[in-house]
């Protein structure tokens, strides 16, 4: 079980009494107590003057007992508490003494003294009582337990007695840190409990010097924590007062109506285009010095209104008709007409209202009166705003090389039968959805999730190799001297493929799990964190483009295919059989196209839609790169994804907006370089 | 129906001119004819003044077939005459079916606010009034403020011409840019395809000012006209309907007969010789391509307030698509064709995914027409692509080797 050593931070206080051994029939228990001598009272009095809060005890009523329980103090403390959370404490139903119990092999109960750790007698279970505390006592014993386990002797105990502290601190636990980091070995753990302490200083501090030092020492920590720690102490509020008043924190003067607030807390000129919006506004302003008792009261257009239907007396106010009320001014007039008896308080207009907010000073005052405080958090802040742009700059980037990337996986079959035959498959997006479902299938039957990846990968490309021939054999042949009716054909194939999938599949979207190893991320800071699976697909991308590459210049079937794009004819006189080249590559385009569908369903849902979502997106891809050319492939791709991510990144909320934007580009693109990034030259270029 | 319909256009016509072309051209009188015993027989037998066979709804979808049979005369022009495989013009359908949306959402909202406000003790000023007609239209995408481009929403005249100015002028500015460019064939069709992806995506966003995903509702009930029965209006668009779609045919037959629809054909037979001719090859695409997208937007404002609902779904690119399958199984190249195409296959998917059709049980399972008839439709269009590129309308040729086709 465990071996309790004496606890450094209580040893002042404290002092060995006690030495007791217990052998235990399977484990050694090897208990080290310590009874402190200037008690006036043994452990076991003071449960038992509280005993029945600990027999019956409720979150709300528990908390004197456990602070005396906790100031007694001492490791005998710190078991009697573990084991109570634990639900391995009993009492004698005769005197109500509270003892541990170590279950005997024939039934019987071995009663242990709580205070001397002494097993002193048996009884049967019938004289013994449980106590179960509810989760919420639970609780109070964990927070009451954090100065004990943060001084204990396992490192996991001390990890997770900083995380409860982290979610409850209070002002008593800073001495405690403070001595827990002079005693902590491990060197991750000390850092993190130095920064603990200093988020405790800074929260709960006396001393102005200290916790401005605790601030500098946060700089270039990127953590959200920091940063959640750090604002509040730049928080401020809103004053308003006939003349500036002196000796306060001032953060900045308001001018109603034209400035805003800047980040460091200062007022700032609000720029035309794309600013931030006025912090105060008129209206606001005034208000402001109507909470003030500064100015009266405005009458609002709905308390005019209301105030106009009180008046109505037979369908008229005074003279008038309120039939014809019909319009401000008129409602206006006749309002002042109320004014004018006296039955309603006059409207403010907007000249009196400007005049009243220009004759008070408005300004933000910090709640933190310390200036030094705030100087070094701003200061502090800053230098943390200005590394986290730094890494979100790096995020952005990353994130539109991976956009990029899943646009090449599905992009490049469609490089080779379109961009290097010049055929025009609609059905692609169907080939990506079949090789998905592909790896849905084999996952049904190899469980291993990184087997079934290995299994899926060639099992997708085979099926798409074979469906894609087997198209090309029926359809496509007839058609090459056709390229609009192998659009409407293929695009026949892909309605009938994807009903056929959701008769199949159903309509619901079927989970392609990635293995253990791609779900993680890799976390280089707080900000920025690469996921494995992004990782990933982009060497896939880079793998598929190598491959490619090597397949289309290095090998006698490439030769063949560029032979037989370029001049059929002369191909066939050469003794290539373009027929046979046509359909392999072909094919080819098509396996791809399901390896990629494999990559593409372990990141989103797999549904028979999935294809569609992916096509015209594809084939912008490669016309934007340049047909016939996989160089160009890549190039449209991160075009087009560190676009798309460029565009979303100025307007985040908005990722609809960005595809549309984006495809206005494309389109605009084609207009300049119709023939895409890398357009081939000569007699490459064909037609 | 049909008939007077002729004499009335062909009384602004010179008579003779016009009898020589009908004359010449014996498919438009057949045409008219079969539409006209058509128009009456659903008129006779419509629930709104007839004897009530025909439910409204099934009134409603005849109707609605009829635009489409416009939008696949319009694709028919631009594709089976000019060769321009546009999959966009579903997009200028559903464009013009937001423009007449708007005045028809609009001044019904405004009415009923009206209406609402009429016992109260102050009558509203025109501030209120346009407040409450903000917040009933756009407070499900959480605004109130009415945006800029329902500005004229409240005039029936603006609207009606934004029918034909908003659609049309996307279709000459994204046309100008594309055939400057000499951007064609498929690379064409791929970009419309991207211009109506982005349009649809563009009015998903709640910030289009025209409710987002939620589209516009509640087209089927005219302003106004709230007392008038459903069967009775139903009748008023299904004639409506049938006279544009007979004029549309007159039109284009007019157009395809003439000189124009030579050029046209030439250059979808070969650009490059048409173009060495001396004629402004990129001028005549441009010129169709704006006119069909026209028509393609009257008939989405003729068909939406039918459907009574329109949201940003039905602009997507597969609706494109379909319009082109339906203009190549009716046969391309021949106006009726087109219309053959559009009235068959989109009833046909209508009867067979409605789940009107009976199961065929068969020994292993049950056939389900709802889940296998795309499976069908797709598989077919493939036949007709390879062994019948001319579609139903290939089967009149057979019988009529002298006709005009």
């Amino acid at each position: 079980m465990e071996t309790y050593r004496p606890l450094s931070m209580f040893l002042e206080c404290l002092k060995p009494s006690f030495l007791g051994c217990c052998m235990l029939v399977a484990i050694l228990l090897n208990a080290v107590v310590f009874v402190p001598s200037a008690a006036a009272q043994t452990f076991e009095n003071l449960l038992a003057k509280h005993a029945p809060l600990i027999h019956k005890s409720s979150s709300k009523t528990v908390a004197p007992a456990l602070s005396e329980i906790v100031d007694f103090g001492g490791s005998v403390v710190q078991k009697f508490l573990l084991t109570w959370r634990s639900k391995d404490l009993y009492f004698l139903k005769k005197n109500g003494q509270f003892v541990y119990v170590k279950k005997l092999g024939d039934g019987g109960m071995q009663l242990i003294n709580v205070e001397t750790g002494a097993a002193f007698a048996t009884v049967n279970k019938a004289a013994i009582k449980q106590i179960k505390p509810n989760s919420g006592v639970r609780a109070k014993i964990s927070a009451s337990l954090v100065p004990f386990l943060l001084a204990s002797a396992d490192h996991d105990e001390r990890a997770a007695s900083l995380d409860a502290l982290a979610r409850d601190f209070n002002k008593s636990h800073l001495p405690l840190l403070g001595a827990a980091i002079k005693t902590e070995t491990n060197v991750v753990l000390k850092r993190r409990l130095e920064r603990a302490y200093r988020f405790g200083l800074i929260g709960f501090g006396l001393d102005e010097d200290a916790i401005e030092a605790a601030i500098y020492e946060l700089e270039g920590d990127l953590s959200l924590e920091t940063r959640a720690v750090l604002n509040p102490l730049l928080s401020d509020k809103l004053y308003v007062a006939a003349t500036l008043p002196a000796g306060i924190n001032l953060a900045r003067v308001i001018v109603p109506g034209k400035t805003t607030k800047l980040a460091d807390g200062k007022a700032g000129r609000q720029s035309i285009i794309g600013g931030a919006p006025v912090e105060l506004s008129l209206e606001a302003a005034y208000n402001m010095l109507v909470d003030a008792a500064m100015s009266p009261a405005l009458v609002s257009v709905k308390a005019r209104n209301t105030a106009l239907i009180d008046a109505v007396k037979d369908g008229r106010i005074g003279v008038e008709e309120a039939a014809g009320l019909d319009n401000e001014a008129a409602r206006n007039a006749a309002y002042s007409s109320l004014v004018l008896n006296g039955s309603a308080a006059e409207m403010i207009n907007q000249d009196a209202l400007r005049r009243a907010v220009e004759g008070a000073v408005f300004y933000a005052v910090y709640d933190n009166p310390s200036q030094k405080i705030v100087t070094a958090a701003k200061t502090v802040l800053a230098d943390i705003e200005g590394e986290v742009n730094f890494y979100q700059a790096i995020d952005l980037l990353v994130d539109g090389l991976s956009l990029a990337s899943i646009c090449f996986l599905a992009a490049i079959g469609l490089a080779i039968t379109f961009g290097v035959m010049g055929v025009i498959n609609m059905a692609h997006g169907e080939f990506i959805m079949m090789g998905a479902y592909t790896g849905y299938v084999v996952q049904l039957f190899v469980p291993n999730y990184t087997l079934s990846l290995l299994v899926a990968l060639p099992a997708a490309f085979a099926v798409t190799f074979a469906a894609g021939v087997v198209l090309e054999r029926l359809v496509i042949q007839h058609l090459y001297k056709r390229p609009l009716e192998t659009l409407l054909a293929t695009f026949g194939i892909s309605i009938a493929l994807q009903q056929i999938a959701k008769n199949i599949f159903g309509t619901q979207a079927r989970p392609l799990t990635s293995p253990d190893w791609l779900d993680g991320a890799w976390a280089i800071n707080d900000v920025l964190a690469i996921s494995n699976i992004r990782i990933a697909i982009f060497m896939l991308g880079l793998v598929f483009l190598a491959m490619l590459i090597f397949v289309m210049k290095r090998t006698r079937f490439g030769l063949d295919t560029r032979a037989v794009t370029q001049n059929p004819a002369m191909a066939s006189s050469m003794g290539i059989n373009p027929d046979r080249i046509n359909m392999l590559t072909f094919g080819f385009g098509s396996g791809i196209a399901g390896i990629a569908g494999v990559a593409i369903g372990l990141f989103s849902k797999v549904t028979s839609e999935l294809g569609s979502d992916y096509i015209v997106q594809s084939f912008m891809t490669v016309v934007v790169g340049g047909v016939g050319n996989i160089w160009g492939t890549l190039a449209g791709a991160a075009l087009i994804g560190t676009l798309q991510k460029g565009i979303e990144w100025l307007n985040p909320s908005n990722t609809l907006a960005a595809q549309t934007y984006m495809i206005i580009f494309i389109i605009l693109f084609i207009q300049f370089r119709p023939r895409g990034i890398v357009a081939l030259k000569g007699r490459a270029a064909g037609d | 129906m049909g008939q007077s319909i002729k004499q009335n256009t062909g009384r602004s016509l010179d008579q003779t001119i016009f009898t020589k072309f009908l004359f010449r051209n014996p498919s438009i009188v057949i045409f008219l004819a079969a539409l006209g015993l058509f128009t009456f027989g659903v008129t006779i037998l419509g629930e709104g003044v007839g004897l009530g066979l025909i439910s409204t709804s099934f009134v409603k979808t005849l109707g609605k077939t009829l635009c489409l049979c416009i939008i696949a005369i319009a694709m028919d022009l631009v594709w089976g005459y000019c060769g321009i495989l546009s999959l966009g013009h579903f997009a200028f359908f559903g464009l013009g079916g937001y423009m007449i949306g708007m005045w028809l959402m609009f001044a019904r909202t405004k009415l009923i606010v009206i209406e609402s406000a009429h016992n109260a003790v102050l009558p509203p000023t025109p501030g209120e009034i346009s407040d409450a007609v903000g917040a009933q239209i756009f407070g499900v995408v959480g605004g109130a403020d009415i945006p800029l481009i329902w500005s004229f929403a409240d005039l029936l005249w603006v609207q009606l011409i934004m029918v034909v100015l908003v659609p049309g002028l996307l279709a000459f500015l994204f046309g100008w840019l594309a055939f400057r460019s000499r951007v064609n064939g498929v690379y064409l069709s791929i970009l419309t395809q991207a211009m109506t992806l982005a349009l649809s995506l563009y009015l998903f966003q709640n910030e289009s000012g025209l409710r987002g995903n939620n589209g516009l509702s509640g087209l089927q009930y005219l302003p106004g006209l709230e007392d008038v029965p459903q069967a009775i209006v139903s009748i008023w668009f299904f004639l409506g309907s049938a006279f544009a779609l007979a004029l549309s045919f007159i039109g284009a037959m007019f157009f395809v007969k003439g000189k124009l629809g030579n050029i046209i054909q030439g250059i979808r037979d070969n650009e490059a010789r048409v173009r060495f001719l001396g004629y402004n090859v990129e001028g005549y695409k441009l010129f169709v391509f704006t006119v069909t997208a026209i028509m393609a937007a009257i008939a989405g404002a003729l068909y939406y307030p039918q459907a009574g609902i329109i949201n940003p779904a039905e602009l997507a690119p597969i609706a494109s698509i379909y319009l082109a399958v339906w203009v190549a199984i009716g046969g391309r190249g021949r106006i009726y064709g087109a219309v053959i195409g559009a009235a068959f296959v989109s009833l046909v998917s209508s009867y067979f995914t409605g789940g009107q059709a009976s199961d065929v049980s068969l020994g292993f399972g049950v056939f389900r027409w709802t889940e296998w008839w795309l499976v069908l439709l797709g598989f077919s269009f493939v036949a007709v692509t390879l062994y019948a590129p001319n579609g139903i309308g290939g089967l009149f040729d057979r019988f009529n080797r002298s006709g005009d086709a």
